[in-house]
């Protein structure tokens, strides 16, 4: 059972390994930065940093088109920022595979985070995309796999929430 | 001014006997009929929603495909709503991606509204501001020949502005309005080609 950010940030790492990911686009967020610091390590993914989240969901559907596949990494306030561009996989049925840290729920102290934290289920969900929870670390590495399969094989557009609980409180005392 | 570009006839140039490794992006509107009047081609992709994403769909594409000439045609509205991609061009600095703003400085498809570029915003310096180098204006039928050779075959990424009339040519449609029909030929000839 994985237990620490560095533990499930490596079950991801494994999972996008399984599904031939290639390629991760980020907006980076504190609670993906051990994902990210891997990923930048592997010779076997390509990391993109974006401007802004959306930019990320055009980017992924054109790689796979050119048939890399990949992931989007954001925190929950990227989300709303997608939600238009959300149309282009679901119109395409392109798959399309987002890990998204949640703020604004589990032990949150910053007022402004609230709203998208409550906001992303449904902003997701209402732009047809499979919403996938993990509260806890050792359900992080079946939920991805479970999010990446749905995504790849039934070419839907899928999304994990790594809920604020699991990110936890401890990694903003540390920082 | 007899000498102002028209747009269908700039994109039908640029496209008219065509590298086989070429691969078109078109954005929202009217890039994508433009490029539809060019002749119809699996090799091409055009978007006819999802505004903003033409341009991280082409730069995908391109760092998916690093061995083949990926081009988009963007209009000025397209660019200006999603402006930062071109940062994130600059910093992935893809060798295969060339980029065609379409600027007639209006919202085409709407009514014709001013843009940005129509007062003072300059794609081209935005571009080079972004850290693409080999960029270029132009305005007048003398220089279509150069510039595409440029999009064609300059080491990229290479930006381009075109300013063309402000003119709504007779609608021409892709294959096909519906995205799954589109993205599987498309994709297929990608990944599949002849």
């Amino acid at each position: 059972m994985a237990a620490t950010a560095e533990d499930w940030s490596a079950d991801i790492f494994e999972v996008f390994r399984a599904h031939e990911l290639s390629l991760v686009a980020h907006v980076p967020d504190a609670g993906h930065s051990a994902l990210l610091e891997r990923c930048r390590r592997s010779s076997e993914l390509d990391v993109v940093g974006l401007t802004t989240e959306e930019e990320g969901v055009g980017l992924l559907c054109g790689a796979w088109a050119g048939g890399r596949k990949g992931a989007l990494l954001m925190q929950s306030s990227g989300v709303g920022n997608c939600v238009n561009a959300l149309a282009l996989p679901a119109i395409c049925r392109i798959p399309f595979l987002t890990v998204v840290t949640m703020r604004g729920e589990w032990g949150e102290f910053i007022p402004w985070q609230v709203p998208m934290g409550l906001g992303t289920p449904p902003v997701l969900e209402a732009m047809s995309v499979r919403v996938f929870r993990a509260d806890v670390p050792g359900e992080v590495e079946e939920t991805v796999d479970a999010a990446a399969s749905l995504a790849f094989s039934t070419r839907q557009s899928a999304a994990v929430l790594l809920s604020q609980r699991l990110i936890g409180a401890k990694q903003f005392e540390e920082s | 001014m007899s000498d102002v570009l028209s747009r269908r006839d700039l994109v039908a140039t640029l496209l008219a006997d065509r590298p086989a490794d070429l691969l078109v992006v078109s954005s929202l509107g009217s890039p994508t009929w433009d490029v539809a009047a060019a002749g119809d081609d699996p090799r091409d992709f055009g978007f006819i929603g999802a505004m903003g994403q033409a341009g991280p769909f082409a730069l995908g594409l391109a760092l998916a495909q690093p061995e083949r000439r990926v081009m988009l045609f963007a209009g000025d509205g397209e660019l200006l709503m999603s402006l930062g991609v071109l940062a994130t061009i600059g910093s992935q600095s893809p060798a295969n991606l060339a980029v065609l703003a379409l600027d007639n400085e209006s919202y085409g498809e709407t009514g014709g509204q001013p843009t940005a570029t129509a007062a003072a915003t300059d794609l081209e310096a935005v571009a080079r501001a972004c850290g693409v180098e080999t960029t270029s204006t132009v305005s007048a039928s003398a220089e279509i020949a150069g510039l595409r050779s440029r999009l064609l075959e300059a080491e990229g990424p290479v930006f381009a502005v075109a300013k063309i009339a402000p003119d709504q040519p007779p609608l021409a449609f892709p294959h096909s309005f519906d995205g799954v029909t589109a993205i599987n030929r498309f994709r297929g000839a990608v990944l599949e080609p002849e």
